[in-house]
């Protein structure tokens, strides 16, 4: 009986999430004329790549029980220094993207440090992170910087051809993303010890895994996603600018959360938060077909998700076996 | 350092001073930047039948702030947090604006009342969804209130129909920029909150009650506090010092603009009560903490302005501040630091 409880709060959630998907896909379909075309799916990654490395990054952070409210400003600073090292320092992309990246990781590392080994709440460790890392893409410039890089323009127009459509070289990075975090989450020993540090982490500790080096390598992990996403938003966007990505955090968070990942940590997949990204992605494409309704429509049906989502949780976790002790 | 935390278990005063020595190290060292940026920075002078000078309009811009930070410190000392304010702000700046902009220019005072009341009804209301969704129904508080902060910018943009709504009733702009007796109104507001709010903790059981939520809730629970009302109507309080943001802002500057009015005050707010010495885990506040806080934020801000960096820089400065003030209240911290000294020592 435990079992099937424990299997309904892992699965319910991503199967509410897959049939609001459809549900949601067939309302387009029945109210717009081409919204069932091919292409149209193919932008919602084209168009959410960014949000989706990013939320990929994020999933593995909530799975430990964190959170990490940096991953906008992070992604922002890392589009602003990709645009000033090749822009105005004539620095090559073989070597800005790299070096960016670890910037990324590095800003992962000190938020992972301060939380683990300092033992400070993850939401203001990374609340502070990401007023540092805006302020500092603020110090690099507070103009937007136009990338004209001839590399970056050849990716940035490039298309991956389908047969049934294009994808951009993000969209193309995105879906190694989730394919690499899945991997991760399921056939590594850091993978594992995240599931056990976010289910409970006095018994990982004592079962002699690894857990202050796996709570410090998620943090690890999400600002290197952070910058991923960055260097997928440069050529997305074409610029670099401090003000990118502004509310990104939440619609991570968001994606996640709707993906049936628990916040409390030690249950979700990556590829739940696949599914919560597309969500996402669908409900702003119903709304651009639509045409009437206006852009902050979405944050508020996003909201409304997340409240939805999180109620839901709740519940499930008063029915299921945490709950029952109480 | 042994003597030291002796002789503050001796007298329980000391450590409340104590905690607002870095606060007031802070707010002192960035005066001194401040004087030497521009030199009549510390001169207050009496123009137009008002105190004038810089520091007044630093104590004055600090209003909306102060406040915000008193009712997030509440909120934090029984273990929550709420990142709503800043979109509660400007949900509050919306009503007002659009309940005035709709009775026209000439309105009479009645007017100027129905929107001060209908934006901290509304402001009320937000924090009583917040309470209801920590309280009442379990969330975390982090995301319970990331679900108001993520709509609520909606929901402002709804109001004011995706405009900067411009106010024109002249009587609506005292509240920001008016004065009382020569002083900011806004600041005796803030000052007016602040005196209700130290009675209500220190001259009933209130104090007590939050401190015991905070420190334990389960055992204030048993002990028969009645945690739970408690901390909703910290949550609705919460919300209520944002909704008089909201106002003093959006008559500063005689508009709404749903986008942008409050934008990043959460983490100004959590800041303020952070650099008070409130623990952000909760058990305890100080209130003359939190208030010099927002003082030394907004002298950070106004020195990073007179002092000719990029105006947002102050971000990065806000995020060491954040690292520093965290990493002094951290105990694995001061461990690490107390050992470094005793080897130097050895």
């Amino acid at each position: 009986m435990n079992l099937r409880r424990h299997l309904d709060a892992r699965l319910l959630p991503l199967a509410i999430t897959i049939a609001l998907f459809i549900a949601l896909v067939a309302a387009g379909a029945i109210r717009y004329e081409h919204f069932l075309a091919p292409q149209v799916f193919l932008n919602l990654l084209v168009d959410n790549a960014f949000l989706c490395i990013v939320a990929v990054g994020m999933t593995f952070v909530i799975l430990t029980g964190g959170i990490d409210l940096s991953v906008g400003a992070v992604m922002a600073l890392t589009t602003m220094l990709s645009a000033s090292l090749v822009e105005r320092h004539g620095v090559s992309p073989l070597v800005a993207i790299p070096l960016v990246l670890a910037v990324g990781a590095l800003f992962g590392l000190l938020h992972g440090v301060l939380i683990q080994r300092f033992g400070l709440q993850p939401f203001i460790v990374t609340l502070a992170g990401m007023f540092l890392a805006r302020g500092l893409a603020f110090l690099i410039s507070t103009e937007s910087i136009s990338v004209t890089h001839a590399v970056y323009q050849q990716l940035a127009a490039a298309r991956l051809p389908l047969g049934i459509g294009s994808i951009s070289v993000g969209a193309a990075v995105a879906c190694m993303v989730v394919a690499a975090g899945i991997w991760l989450a399921h056939a590594t020993s850091f993978g594992r010890t995240v599931y056990a540090v976010g289910g409970d982490e006095a018994a990982a500790r004592l079962m002699g895994l690894r857990v202050d080096r796996t709570l410090v390598g998620v943090y690890v992990l999400s600002g290197f996603c952070a910058a991923l996403g960055g260097v997928v938003m440069t050529l997305y966007m074409l610029s670099g600018y401090s003000l990118h990505g502004s509310g990104l955090e939440l619609d991570a968070i968001a994606a996640v959360v709707i993906g049936g990942t628990l916040l409390r940590g030690g249950i979700g997949y990556v590829a739940g938060t696949f599914v919560g990204v597309l969500i996402l992605g669908v409900i702003q494409t119903l709304i651009v077909f639509d045409g009437t309704l206006s852009s902050w429509w979405t944050r508020i049906v996003a909201g409304a998700l997340l409240l939805a989502f999180c109620l839901l949780q709740r519940f499930l976790e008063a029915r299921g076996p945490g709950g029952a002790r109480h | 350092m042994t003597g030291a935390s002796e002789a503050t278990s001796r007298r329980a005063d000391h450590a409340g001073l104590r905690q607002l020595l870095a606060p007031l190290v802070a707010l002192l060292a960035l005066a001194i930047v401040g004087t030497l940026t521009s030199p009549g920075f510390l001169s207050i002078g009496w123009r137009d039948g008002h105190l004038s000078g810089q520091l007044i309009d630093v104590l004055n811009r600090a209003a909306p702030l102060m406040l915000v930070s008193l009712g997030m410190m509440m909120v934090i000392a029984v273990r929550g947090i709420d990142i709503s304010v800043g979109a509660v702000v400007a949900i509050a700046a919306a009503v007002a604006a659009s309940i005035i902009g709709a009775a026209g220019k000439d309105a009479g005072a009645g007017a100027l009342f129905a929107a001060i009341a209908g934006a901290l009804g509304v402001a009320a209301l937000c924090g009583a969804w917040n309470g209801l969704l920590v309280v009442g129904a379990g969330m975390q508080p982090i995301v319970a209130t990331l679900i108001l902060m993520i709509a609520g910018r909606g929901v402002a943009q709804l109001i004011t129909g995706g405009q900067i709504i411009t106010v024109y009733h002249a009587p609506y702009s005292y509240l920001g920029n008016g004065h009382l007796f020569g002083i900011p109104f806004a600041l005796v507001l803030a000052l007016l909150v602040t005196v209700a709010l130290v009675l209500a903790l220190a001259r009933t059981a209130l104090g007590l009650f939050v401190r015991a939520i905070g420190m334990n809730p389960l055992a204030a629970h048993v002990a028969g506090v009645r945690a739970r009302p408690i901390a909703f109507g910290l949550y609705v309080f919460c919300g209520l010092t944002a909704g008089v943001a909201g106002l003093i802002t959006s008559s500063n500057v005689m508009s709404a603009d749903g986008n942008n009015a409050g934008q990043l005050l959460e983490l100004d707010a959590i800041l303020a009560v952070a650099l008070g010495g409130t623990p952000l885990n909760g058990g305890r506040y100080s209130v003359a903490g939190t208030l010099l806080g927002a003082l030394v934020i907004q002298l950070l801000t106004t020195v990073i302005y007179s002092s000719g960096l990029p105006p947002q820089a102050n971000l990065a400065f806000k995020a060491l501040l954040v690292f520093a003030a965290m990493l002094l209240q951290s105990a694995a911290f001061r461990d690490l630091l107390r050992r470094a000294g005793g080897t130097r020592r050895a």
